[in-house]
């Protein structure tokens, strides 16, 4: 149980106050983050239940500026598979950054926004661990096609998560009653200039709030005030996430992975898996056309004992067959939860598997994701 | 008599007798949080001191439980299969976790005492 080791971590702008509200702090991806606060179990059953304040400031916000909005999402298309030149003012859409070999190298979400002079600019969120990376990818592929901005410094990113997030947001401003789900605005809460998105990884509605550094505390501060909201971490995050049959990088996918394979076809454009221009679409429209020898499935296991990532899923010979890339005990479903990869004819929705924990099995079904009901609000 | 002694990873023994029970200490399940399952061992299973004994699993992660001293287990906890939050709520009276006949009394010498802990956990 080692503590946290807080020397080379970078801080986001709600340090202070994680430590004021009892957070206890972790290394995650080079940043100082609160893994929970008064518990994990609690702050997850908050967030299905009421609504819960989430710091994600150390994801990696972006901007990227063309000409107008065609040339812009014309130029990410060729690094991502997602139907961006599509994108209406005001919408969001999940894609990944891709590889020459059709390999992921980050999920992310892309959004337009919708703003008198914003015609041209794409805002992306990255993943903390791979923000530095990514960017040096755009700034590789398309620094001389686009402004890149990063606002890795600048801007913190709150996510307010949970059923009456809509009811605390709308103390504040009328959002709640115009984005559906997967759409953006900007808006003024408290006097601050907060751009604001519903979206969010817990499976729950949510807003996603982008502020100026200086005024994150202020926001965070006044949101957690109301009666309904708790502030929570990246523990909860994690098993909410996991119960919402949501991935993460660098367990559930990686930069040797397919999106196939991953479960991820949802991110490549209806369009775009047939016209590809995308890197390592002849290969990706190969696995869509033939089929994955493995897939990503949802296992719920019997019995309460957690079965994690590195477990392996064996025959009834006792020989690995896959490996579990996530996994803990889910605490609104009530048993553990697991993502695995699995040879295709074992991804079935009812196979029973077995995953070897410590020596001993532990069965489980293939479940269809996510785990949870998905309760997103599209107006 | 019973007397208690602990381990600097946070197990602690109730010796009684040359029996003593095992479970991890009140400010380790703070630390672990909330205790979602125990992996206890089998009863009639010997262990050195030292030995990976239990793992105590939060949602958040796996943390094994060592062996405080050498002997044969002679007790798990079975209230911890559909209560394993008895170890964050209980964890010295209710939430232990096995108990263990001690091969050789000379090994509790080398484990603290109460006030050793504490000072360890300070």
């Amino acid at each position: 149980m080692a503590g946290a080791e807080s020397q080379d971590l970078l801080q986001t702008p709600l340090h202070d106050t994680h430590i004021a509200w009892g957070g206890r702090m972790v290394g995650f991806a080079g940043y100082a983050m609160p893994v929970q606060y008064k518990g994990i179990v609690d702050e997850h059953n908050h967030t299905r239940n009421q609504a819960s304040l989430f710091d994600v400031s150390h994801m990696g916000q972006v901007a990227v500026k063309g000409a107008d909005h065609d040339t812009t999402a014309r130029a990410l298309e060729s690094l991502m598979p997602g139907d961006l030149v599509g994108l209406k003012p005001g919408e969001m859409r999940y894609t990944l950054l891709l590889n020459d070999n059709g390999g992921i190298e980050d999920d992310l979400i892309v959004t337009r926004p919708s703003e008198a002079g914003t015609d041209g600019t794409l805002l992306i969120v990255f993943n903390a661990g791979r923000k530095d990376h990514d960017v040096s990818i755009l700034r590789e592929k398309l620094g001389d096609k686009l402004e890149i901005e990063t606002y890795f410094d600048s801007k913190a990113l709150l996510a307010l998560q949970g059923p009456k997030a809509k009811d605390v947001l709308s103390r504040y401003c009328d959002l709640p009653q115009k984005l559906s789900f997967m759409n953006a605005a900007a808006a003024t809460i408290d006097g601050i200039d907060v751009y604001v998105s519903r979206a969010g990884y817990t499976g729950e509605d949510g807003f996603e709030l982008s502020v100026a550094n200086e005024n994150a505390a202020k926001l965070a501060e006044s949101l957690v005030s109301n009666d309904e909201v708790e502030p929570a971490g990246l523990g909860a995050r994690d098993s909410l996430r996991l119960e919402a049959g949501l991935c993460l990088y660098g367990h559930d996918m990686d930069d040797q992975r397919d999106p196939i394979s991953a479960g991820l076809i949802f991110a490549i454009g209806k369009g775009r898996r047939v016209e590809g221009g995308f890197p390592g679409a002849s290969k990706i429209q190969k696995l869509i056309a033939d089929g994955v020898a493995e897939k990503r499935v949802g296992i719920l296991f019997e019995g309460r004992m957690p079965v994690r990532e590195g477990a392996d899923i064996v025959d009834e010979n006792g020989t690995p067959i896959g490996k579990v890339t996530s996994g803990t005990f889910g605490p609104t479903i009530g048993s553990p939860v697991a993502f695995a990869y699995v040879p295709a004819e074992k991804a079935k929705i009812g196979t029973e598997l077995t995953a070897i924990v410590r020596g001993k099995p532990a069965k489980g079904t293939v479940t269809k994701l996510p785990f949870t009901p998905a309760n997103y609000v599209r107006l | 008599m019973s007397d208690t002694k602990y381990t600097e990873d946070h197990e602690y023994i109730r010796v009684e007798g040359n029996q003593g029970t095992v479970g991890i200490t009140d400010y380790a399940q703070g630390q672990l949080g909330d205790v979602v399952f125990v992996d206890v061992p089998e009863v009639g299973a010997k262990f050195s001191k030292g030995d990976e004994v239990a793992v105590v699993e939060s949602v958040k992660a796996a943390s094994e439980i060592y062996a405080p001293v050498s002997g044969t287990v002679v007790a798990v906890n079975e209230s911890l299969a559909d209560e394993p939050g008895l170890v964050n709520s209980d964890p010295v009276v209710n939430g232990w976790f096995f108990k263990i006949e001690i091969d050789d009394a000379g090994e509790l010498e080398g484990l603290l005492d109460e006030n050793a802990y504490k000072a360890h956990i300070d």
